[in-house]
């Protein structure tokens, strides 16, 4: 155990957890104080984080670890794929607690919301820096825990019957990563999370016991990443307010199931075991099934938020089906889509919320003509809904070349043709949508009805909301400088690989 | 094994018998303490005649033991007599399952 | 001086009890005091005595076996003096509030809940048949008294029900003692094992079997769990509390030392430990099925002691280090999650009212405290990480692994499901909001409440850092495993 400088992912976890820890002691009232603490929690983590990016990048280490069993360790690291989870989480975080404080400024039972709020980041870096499977796991479930309080928020007979469907998919989850865990740990021990996986030297002999843990852990982590036949909690939990969907989607509970995708077939059983077993393969199909098929059923939504919730069903799984094709090109896709994802899908649900909240917006009919009602919201949802469909120079489009590429390079071109499948159905639900915002005449009702967020409220949602479609502006145009998210990933897939 | 022995066996034997039966059969609570103690009379008879040995002087252990436990089983019943009135004053029934329930 | 520790572990809390009866106010608090805050420090010391020397032998009264009464004490012995310490320790700060001396519930109570601690701590190190029998009597006359102590015809009853049952059990258990001394000529739990060996007959395998009877029944092992639930259910919440960490462990602990300590490792009686595994496995699923269908929160979590019980009776087959290693931190772990969640239950009865699940909305704004510590418990019970319930149930998990029993393994798992289902119901309970008034804090606002809330959160904390604190225990325990347990 190492407590001092090296031991930085451990305190980048600990700040949330004790912001969460004094969120609660202080209780409903103090709303400055709160608000205080988590800025201050926020801030001070993503400066932990930036400090932490900096020492990597002049070839410091960091590492706590801790013995919880005989032969199983509490490990926190930060490889480079840790970074780039970690900086995307902690800046969506900052920029989701300013937007939530902003649109729970009415709203009871805040310091139950904004302490698991908190708890639910803990819960994310630690899936982020985990070093190992089992720290992984169990952070993966504190996730589960900390996240189900913020489903049933609003405490209606929806919002817990969304959240008993949640904690049914993903305790069920949590359940196959547990018995695949076992089961890997019983076969190789606790090993570390290593680049290219630490398991090749036992297949022989045990190929069939790897191929069942893989599908063990897939299916556990596609709980959360809502793969195919695991996705229905997923629009159900859009009960919860918009910023629980945005940290759902795009900065934690999401994320975390693809992040544990990618740790799977790159750190533990490493692609090239993966491929060898065919195992690669199937993640591959049912990624591209996921993608198709959540892009059809998100066509069919009237409500916003639903269409956004299968949307991401679609867009989550190009990250499993970049890193389940291979290659250096294809790999990069589906590195780079976590943080070009988690951008434009933020901007996307903070637009809706934004809907929500002005005007009482909640169905795509009532979308028509609001680009003159609320024009700044309208621009950013513009621009979030380009993202998605891939419209050059923007990021969804950088994601889509990449893998498009990796594809070919990985000689297999169907995977092509389901991302332009995807790109033209992404193009037939968001576009209608963009259509109706700018072209469609503003009935006289929603004309007069008066806009519900003025005022401080008003900078508090719209701010957070121009501040993300910024981020996932920039991060298409300035793909190639040095810096933006793809540039990252260039790197650490080229000097890991 | 003397034929006094085989008729204190038997005996406990029979006296257990009752004592199951009578807690079976019992549905007042003080009958089934007296069973009870029944089945543990039989016990400390048992115990005894165990103890007693063929030759040679009685082994002193089964003695300790049988004074023991009658001290505990007075004790235990004296203490469910007082429970018993307890029950009976809070709900007017000396039964555990009256007819009628609640 | 170590030996003095254990004599000092039963005197101390006995001193107390004696000192509880007399009239004066300050003779309670001086006993309680002498036989509780006693415990830990004498612990400490029993500690290091054991890390140092390992497991020993004390001949009371300088008479050795097999006329004497020998005490002993190893690692597992030393896990529950420690639990009875903690968890008794918290719970009865818990109860002085409501049982003050000088008041006529606290003269009735503290007498009662000293003897139970002693007789405990006495049953713990007791290495002598008889010597158990009369400690087993001792816990339920001295447990019973407390469930009555709440008063209601409920209580009664189910206390009357309890102590019929308990007798029938000490009297079966007792006729296996007399059929195993009257085999082995002795009554010492560790000398029986090498004439067990030499004589092997029907007549011990029938006195094993009652004994095994005797104590299923004493620990509300499915099927002779029914006492238990309203027993545990309609007790003042420090007695719930010290109920289901300890008392009903007693008899598992009593099990573990019979079946890992005494019986010779091929008697055929080891057969039986398959017959406790699928009890266990029958309490996990019974007792988890039932906890979900209740109305009452105290009964929910009752039910959920006779479902916790399986694991450890679910072990017993497994027989490795791993196994050793979760059984004990299973005891541990549902001890102090069991216990936290019963004062937490108990508070939120005093400040509600009620315990039925439809009473209990928007329980996160009146009873913030009690709530947390209720739900923290409810993670360990569950197994979710982190928390001391999870590495206990990683370390069965991984044992049942190791031995290729999948059906346990399965059992296992959907055990620890149905304990996410109740808890999580409890949990939807509690935040429901009825309708959308703000309640006031009726807990953070009282000095009281927030006391008393206190040491269920406590409590729940422990049972979280557990999580955290497996390898210096293990250390302690692995040490103490029963021989053919341990390492190859």
């Amino acid at each position: 155990m190492n407590f001092g400088w090296q031991a930085l992912p451990l305190y980048v976890v600990l700040i949330s957890v004790v912001t969460a820890m004094l969120i609660f002691a202080l209780g409903e009232g103090r709303q400055h104080v709160r608000t205080t603490l988590n800025l201050g929690g926020a801030i001070l983590k993503l400066a932990l984080i930036m400090l932490m990016l900096l020492a990597i990048q002049s070839g410091a280490s960091f590492e706590f670890r801790m013995s919880l069993l005989p032969g199983l360790d509490l490990v926190l690291h930060a490889d480079r794929l840790t970074m780039l989870f970690a900086t995307l989480s902690a800046m969506l975080w900052l920029i989701t607690t300013v937007y939530a404080i902003g649109y729970l400024e009415q709203s009871p039972n805040r310091a139950r919301f904004f302490g698991f709020f908190s708890l639910c980041v803990a819960a994310t870096m630690g899936v982020a820096s985990a070093g190992n499977l089992f720290t992984f796991f169990i952070f993966y479930e504190l996730l589960t825990l900390a996240t189900w309080p913020l489903v049933v928020h609003r405490g209606t007979p929806e919002a817990f019957a969304a959240g008993r469907l949640y904690l049914a998919y993903t305790l069920v989850g949590g359940v196959l990563v547990l018995i695949g865990l076992i089961w890997l740990h019983a076969l190789a021990g606790g090993s570390d999370f290593i680049v290219g996986g630490s398991l090749a030297p036992l297949a022989a002999g045990n190929e069939n016991a790897l191929r069942t843990i893989f599908v063990l852990l897939m299916l556990g982590f596609g709980v959360k990443a809502a793969l195919l036949p695991l996705h229905s909690w997923l629009p159900r939990a859009m009960v919860a307010p918009a910023p629980v969907s945005a940290l759902l989607h795009a900065v934690a509970v999401v994320k975390a199931g693809a992040f544990g995708l990618v740790r799977l077939v790159q750190d533990v059983f490493g692609f090239d075991l993966a491929a060898s077993l065919g195992l690669a393969d199937v993640l591959a199909w049912l990624a591209a099934a996921t993608v198709i098929y959540g892009s059809v059923l998100a066509l069919r939504q009237s409500d916003l938020k639903r269409r956004l919730a299968y949307s991401t069903v679609s867009q989550v799984s190009y990250i499993a089906l970049g890193v389940a094709t291979g290659g250096m090109l294809a790999t990069v896709g589906g590195l780079v889509h976590l943080v070009h994802q988690g951008l434009t899908k933020i901007t996307l649900f903070f637009c809706a919320g934004n809907y929500a909240e002005g005007l009482g917006v909640h169905s795509i009919e009532e979308l028509d003509g609001l680009g003159q009602r609320m024009p700044v919201t309208s621009v950013c949802f513009t621009l979030g809904a380009f993202g998605m469909i891939g419209i050059p120079p923007l990021a969804g489009f950088v994601t889509k070349w990449y893998l498009g590429a990796g594809a070919v390079a990985a000689g297999a071109p169907w995977i092509i043709a389901v991302i332009v499948a995807s790109t033209l159905l992404n193009a037939a639900y968001f576009l209608p949508l963009v259509h109706r915002l700018w072209f469609r005449p503003l009935p006289e009702a929603m004309a007069e009805r008066a806009l519900a967020i003025r005022g401080g409220r008003m900078q508090a949602l719209v701010g957070p909301t121009v501040v993300v479609a910024a981020m996932a502006l920039l991060a298409g145009l300035f793909a190639g400088t040095p810096g933006s998210p793809l540039f990252w990933v260039i790197r650490m897939v080229g000097g890991e690989s | 094994m003397s034929a006094t022995a085989t008729i204190y066996l038997l005996t406990a034997a029979a006296v257990f018998g009752i004592g199951v039966y009578g807690l079976l059969q019992a549905r007042q609570i003080l009958r089934q303490l007296l069973a009870i103690n029944l089945m543990g009379g039989a016990i400390f008879l048992l115990l005894i005649t165990l103890g007693g040995g063929a030759e040679g002087p009685p082994d002193p252990v089964p003695q300790a033991m049988v004074l023991t436990g009658i001290v505990i089983a007075v004790s235990a019943t004296a203490f469910a007599l007082a429970l018993l009135v307890k029950l009976q004053d809070a709900t007017g029934s000396s039964d555990l399952d009256p007819p009628d329930a609640e | 001086m170590p030996s003095e520790l254990l004599i000092g572990l039963i005197f101390l809390p006995l001193l107390g009890a004696c000192l509880t009866v007399l009239p004066w106010r300050w003779s309670t608090r001086l006993g309680v005091f002498a036989g509780l805050v006693s415990l830990p420090v004498l612990l400490v010391a029993l500690t290091l005595a054991v890390i140092r020397e390992g497991a020993w032998y004390y001949s009371l009264g300088g008479w050795t076996a097999p006329l004497g009464i020998r005490l002993f004490v190893d690692p597992l012995a030393l896990l529950m003096l420690w639990m009875v310490a903690i968890i008794g320790g918290v719970a009865a700060a818990h109860a002085w509030h409501d049982f003050r001396p000088g008041t006529p519930e606290g003269a009735r109570f503290w007498p009662l809940w000293l003897l139970l601690t002693a007789a405990m701590n006495a049953l713990f190190l007791s290495a002598d048949l008889f010597n158990l029998y009369v400690c087993l009597e001792l816990v339920t006359l001295a447990a019973i008294p407390l469930i009555a102590m709440a008063g209601t015809a409920t209580s009664i009853r189910a206390a009357m029900r309890y102590l019929l049952l308990a007798l029938l059990a000490s009297l079966v258990y007792l006729l296996g003692v007399a059929l195993l001394y009257n085999a082995t000529g002795t009554l010492d739990l560790y000398l029986m094992t090498q004439t067990l060996a030499a004589s092997d007959g029907p007549a011990t395998s029938l006195a094993f079997a009652l004994i095994a009877v005797g104590l299923l029944l004493k620990g509300a092992v499915f099927p002779l769990h029914v006492w238990l639930p309203n027993a545990h259910a309609s007790a003042p919440g420090p007695v719930s509390a010290v109920l289901s960490a300890l008392v009903v462990k007693t008899a598992v602990y009593l099990v573990y030392r019979l079946w890992l300590w005494t019986l010779p490792a091929e008697d055929p009686m080891q057969g039986a430990v398959e017959l406790f595994a699928v009890l266990g496995a029958a309490a996990l699923i019974y007792g988890g099925i039932l906890a979900l269908l209740q109305e009452r929160l105290k009964l929910v979590i009752a039910y959920s002691t006779v479902a916790q019980l399986g694991y450890l009776l679910l072990v017993l087959p497994l027989a490795s280090v791993t196994a050793w290693q979760a059984a004990s931190y299973q005891l541990l772990s549902h001890g102090l999650a069991k216990a936290a969640m019963f004062l937490a239950a108990a508070n939120i009865l005093h400040a509600v009212g009620s315990d039925r699940l439809a009473d209990l909305e928007r329980l996160d704004q009146r009873t913030p405290l009690s709530l947390f510590a209720l739900a923290l418990g409810g993670v360990s019970i569950m197994g979710l990480p982190p928390s001391g319930g999870f590495l206990a149930k990683w370390l069965l998990l991984e044992a049942a692994w190791q031995e290729g029993r999948w059906l346990l393994l399965f059992v296992l798992v959907l055990g620890s499901l149905l304990a996410a289902g109740y808890v999580f119901r409890i949990l939807a309970a509690a935040l429901r909001r009825a309708d959308p008034t703000e309640a006031e804090d009726a807990e953070g606002t009282s000095p009281i409440g927030r006391r008393q809330a206190g040491y269920a959160l406590l409590l729940a904390l422990l049972a979280l850092l557990a999580g955290f604190g497996a390898a210096p225990i293990l250390e302690v325990i692995d040490a103490g495993a029963p021989a053919g347990w341990s390492a190859p």
